[in-house]
């Protein structure tokens, strides 16, 4: 049991690649928390994925004990989609290393953390990691992060991850400038649900921040927003297994194994309290995260769709912001489409997908929710464009504000960029001399094309971005159909703004005629807005296929021959009368990717 | 058919050189081997003959080079063999002196199918072919004067370096011969063969350009009299391979010698392709080393769908029962590729020419795949 004074509650955050997942390992091994032995790489990193990418998806916490007092280190996600996420797992701690990479120096994401840090009113201890590399700069680098924070140079730990020097330094800063958590232990109790995990046998398993008073196991809870109504089964910290213990304290970070079934009945942000004199208010913040990203997932087999429909339902478990709902795609056969928090997350669900239930995809291309009016005055709204009326009397979109921070020499790229993007002006600072806060409002559809990518390979990685969802406006929106040989293929329409349905409606066309091979007959390839052709190219019709030998000596072979051949053609999607392999259907919907 | 089998295959390995795109069983040479060999194929004859029906309808001599076997144990062979309503010989143009046009005839031989290839010296280079355009000519003309009044000519498309003008010119000279029957195959490079090796990249840069010559070669010999009564196959009226006519027909055959196949009764086999075996199992009367594959009814009749659609006239759907996807044949009668025509079904003429890609279409599928 832990007086409120021993305890600090702290988050690493860092650009990707500044050695956030190492510093963590080399704080669990001084602190004895793990033996050397006992190490691996990025223990805190569980999942595969996370591991390969150098990316944390799911926030862990892990206690650890150094000098006597109790050290919570909470694990945040870097992305921007994960920003919700990202923000309840600051919001559990009263302090942050901020980590920055000696070479390279501060990135998008050291910025968005920094200022993520800040409005959680963390204290921010800054950490320059890797001086050990050559071609380090830590005097350079420390400068620069002490002006970001308002921090003395001095001030700035120097360490090297790999190596273990300067790891103890860390441990006593955070000891010294974090300041202790603020709480009630007599009050009634209120925890901050951070995040939560599903474990097959045990249930949800949420992750907590104690705020005031205590739980006890057998303690019977309430989560205050969405009403749920458990007893805890455990209570216990990760160090970094699971450690159960008898209660959990004020101030106090652990996990609460619910013996809940269904993660949507427990969701991050809320808060726990006691059934018997419960809390009268939950803590600030919940938020119920809307997916905003839309795409169709089909099974490349089609025996696979049952596969695919356990598998979204195993994922949900573990991640309540994914959303789906059963899709028949006239092209495709049937699938889900399924709701996003943004294009990272939908990647990472198509790869666990993939990875973890062996799934062989389509992914359409993303989209996002849309506000119809229709002809008869009936209000819509259509996550997926096949579902778009070809009539419609007004269509809104979502819009966002997004915050951009650059180096100077950088503004005018933005700038060109987001108003390609259909972007309005908001305002724009100096940050310092050097960094400029640009804040634009664009509808989301332009970042949901390759917009990341544009925005890191043209200012070269030096933009932190992040935006906030303000609400929908009307917009000059037109639904693009593909008709091959006269049949629209469903999976292939997209809702696009009339300025812009020219040139995608060639790029599809383009592509298309390099991908699908050559029929039987001529194959016209049109891109149409409604009864408009936009764009269009033929494929020529074969003017042989035959096998030009056949008697007997080689029946067998030649009959083995077309039977393969009737086998492949099987595994072509059939668009009315033309056979399109899934590499071209692969080929079209990655089309923005490619855009570059 | 309750009451023999009706078609015989005899295999002649023997070649005196392998052409850079030949993949079939042959050997090099090996002229003291020839009658060891003609010994071993009468042994397979008297094991496997008793298939035979007693009056053989067709006797297809086939290599190898038949011709280059020496003339002794050709004649051997030959005067051993049933006789029969039809009997080919496979010949190189190089091989064809009066001399032996006279002995095939004078053995029976009914029918000579001349490889010529092409009429064209730097084409016929390319192929590694040992004869000349002469050679061609010459061999068509010893035949002539032997009395064959039933020649056939097979010439080869899409050589690597032949143009459209270059085939124009071989139809001219093959349909100025007037043989009685042509056999024009596109050059299919086989992967591993050293011509695939040495041209498989001028064939791919030439491919668009030869797309349409088999469109090319059809309308040159249908216009020059020539009935296209089989996908690769044209003839004068009534001078159909009546040999080759047999497997298309999906009727059973039995094939002697290396490397042979035969289909009888449900089983099909083939003997594998090595001499050695071969000789000796035949010389202690055993019949030589092959494998075997049933053929499932199913298996057949997808088989008589595959070959039927190869001719001119309708297969009938009595005889391809289960073998033909119905959704497909829609398709394909709507798209003008196939039509349904007095209780058979046969390719349109544009159907035939994409006819390996229809018929992949038509065959159902194997029911193989329900056993997964």
């Amino acid at each position: 049991m832990a007086s409120l004074e021993s305890i600090r509650n702290f988050s690493i955050v860092a650009h990707i690649d500044h050695g956030k997942s190492t510093l963590a390992d080399r704080v669990l091994e001084v602190t004895q928390t793990l033996s050397r032995r006992e190490m691996r790489e990025q223990v805190l990193d569980s999942m595969d994925l996370e591991r390969e990418r150098g990316i944390t998806i799911k926030a862990q916490a892990v206690r650890v004990l150094w000098r006597g007092y109790q050290l919570n280190l909470i694990d945040t996600p870097g992305h921007v989609d994960f920003t919700y996420e990202v923000s309840r797992a600051l919001q559990a701690c009263e302090g942050a290393l901020l980590v920055v990479d000696a070479a390279q120096g501060m990135e998008a994401q050291t910025l968005a953390n920094a200022y993520l840090a800040t409005e959680n009113n963390l204290e921010i201890v800054p950490v320059v990691n890797k001086i050990d590399l050559p071609q380090a700069d830590p005097d350079a680098t420390a400068a620069e992060v002490a002006q970001l924070v308002g921090e003395s140079p001095d001030r700035v730990v120097r360490i090297s991850a790999k190596t273990g020097q300067g790891i103890e330094e860390v441990l006593d800063a955070v000891v010294e400038r974090i300041p202790p958590p603020e709480g009630d232990p007599d009050a009634p109790p209120r925890a901050l649900v951070f995040d939560s995990s599903y474990d097959q046998y045990r249930g949800v398993v949420a992750f907590v921040r104690m705020v005031d008073g205590r739980f006890s196991t057998r303690q019977r809870m309430r989560a205050m927003a969405a009403g749920t109504r458990f007893e805890a089964e455990e209570l216990g910290f990760f160090s970094p297994d699971r450690s159960p213990t008898p209660t959990l304290e004020a101030g106090e970070v652990g996990y609460v194994v619910t013996g809940l079934k269904d993660v949507s009945r427990l969701r991050v942000g809320d808060t726990l309290t006691a059934q018997e004199q419960p809390a009268a208010e939950p803590l600030p913040g919940y938020k119920d995260v809307k997916p905003t990203v839309f795409a169709g997932l089909f099974p490349t087999e089609s025996d696979d769709y049952p596969n695919l429909r356990d598998a979204l339902e195993k994922l949900k478990l573990n991640d309540a912001s994914l959303f789906y709902e059963p899709e028949t795609s006239q092209a495709l056969g049937f699938g889900f489409r399924c709701g996003f928090l943004g294009l990272l997350h939908m990647e990472i669900v198509r790869e666990r997908l993939e990875r973890e239930f062996d799934l062989d995809l389509l992914v359409t291309a993303p989209n996002v929710a849309y506000r119809v009016l229709t002809k008869a005055g009936e209000q819509l709204e259509v996550h997926n464009p096949a579902d778009m009326p070809r009539e419609v009397e007004l269509v809104e979109e979502p819009y966002i504000r997004t915050t951009t921070i650059v180096p100077k020499d950088f503004v005018g790229t933005v700038m060109e960029l987001n108003n390609e993007r259909r972007g309005r002006f908001h305002h724009m600072e100096y940050l310092s001399e050097d960094r400029v806060l640009l804040a634009y409002d664009l509808p989301l559809a332009e970042i949901v094309y390759d917009y990341y990518d544009q925005l890191k390979s043209r200012t070269k990685g030096y933009a932190s971005f992040d935006y906030d969802v303000i609400g929908f406006e009307p917009g000059d929106l037109v639904r693009l159909d593909v008709l091959l040989a006269g049949d629209p293929v469903d999976a292939l329409s997209l809702i696009v703004h009339r300025d812009g349905a020219y040139a995608r409606g060639r790029a599809l066309v383009d592509r298309l005629r390099e991908e699908i091979p050559r029929q039987m007959f001529d194959v016209p390839i049109q891109a149409a807005i409604g009864s408009r052709i936009v764009a269009r190219e033929t494929i020529k019709a074969k003017r042989k296929d035959v096998l030009a030998k056949c008697y007997g000596g080689d029946i067998t072979r030649k009959r083995k021959l077309l039977e393969r051949q009737k086998k492949g053609k099987k595994r072509m999607k059939q668009v009315g009368s033309v056979e399109v392999p899934q590499e071209a259907f692969l080929a079209v919907l990655n089309l923005d990717g490619d855009r570059k | 058919m309750s009451d023999g089998v009706r078609h015989l295959y005899v295999h002649l390995p023997f070649c005196a050189h392998r052409c850079g795109y030949c993949d079939f069983v042959t050997l090099v040479g090996r002229r003291e081997g020839h009658g060891a060999y003609v010994d071993a194929l009468l042994a397979e004859l008297e094991l496997e003959g008793r298939a035979l029906a007693d009056s053989v309808e067709t006797v297809f001599v086939g290599g190898g080079t038949p011709t280059f076997t020496t003339p002794a144990e050709l004649a051997r062979l030959l005067a051993a063999l049933p006789s029969a309503q039809e009997v080919t010989v496979e010949a190189n143009p190089e091989t064809v002196t009066s001399e032996l046009a006279a002995l095939l005839r004078s053995a029976g031989v009914t029918r000579v199918s001349l490889g010529a290839q092409s009429f064209q010296p730097e084409l016929l280079a390319v192929l590694e072919r040992q004869a000349g355009p002469d050679a061609v000519r010459g061999a068509f003309y010893h035949l002539r004067d032997a009395g064959f009044d039933n020649i056939s000519l097979d010439l080869i498309y899409g050589i690597p370096g032949q143009s459209a003008a270059h085939l124009d010119l071989d139809l001219a000279e093959a349909i100025a011969l007037g043989p009685e029957h042509l056999s024009c195959y596109e050059l299919e490079a086989k992967p591993g063969t050293r011509f695939t090796f040495a041209h498989g990249g001028e064939l791919v840069r030439q491919a668009e350009a030869m797309e349409g010559y088999f469109e090319l070669v059809v309308e040159r010999l249908v216009r020059a009299g020539y009935r296209w009564y089989e996908t690769a196959n044209f003839c004068r009226p009534g001078r159909q391979a009546r040999h080759n006519l047999g497997y298309w027909l999906g009727e059973d055959y039995l094939g002697v010698g290396i490397g042979a196949v035969s289909t009888v009764g449900g089983l099909r086999w083939r003997n594998r392709p090595s001499l050695g075996g071969y000789l000796a199992a035949l010389a202690e009367g055993r019949p030589p080393p092959r494998e075997e594959e049933p053929l499932e009814p199913e298996v057949a009749s997808r088989e008589r769908l595959m070959l039927g659609l190869r001719l001119d006239e309708p297969v009938p759907l009595s005889r391809v029962e289960g073998a033909v996807d119905g959704a497909a044949l829609a398709r394909m009668e709507r798209l003008g590729l196939a039509e349904r025509r007095g209780g058979g079904l046969v390719l349109t003429p544009r159907g035939r020419f994409l006819g390996g890609g229809v018929t992949a279409e038509l065959m159902a599928e194997s029911p193989a795949k329900s056993t997964i």
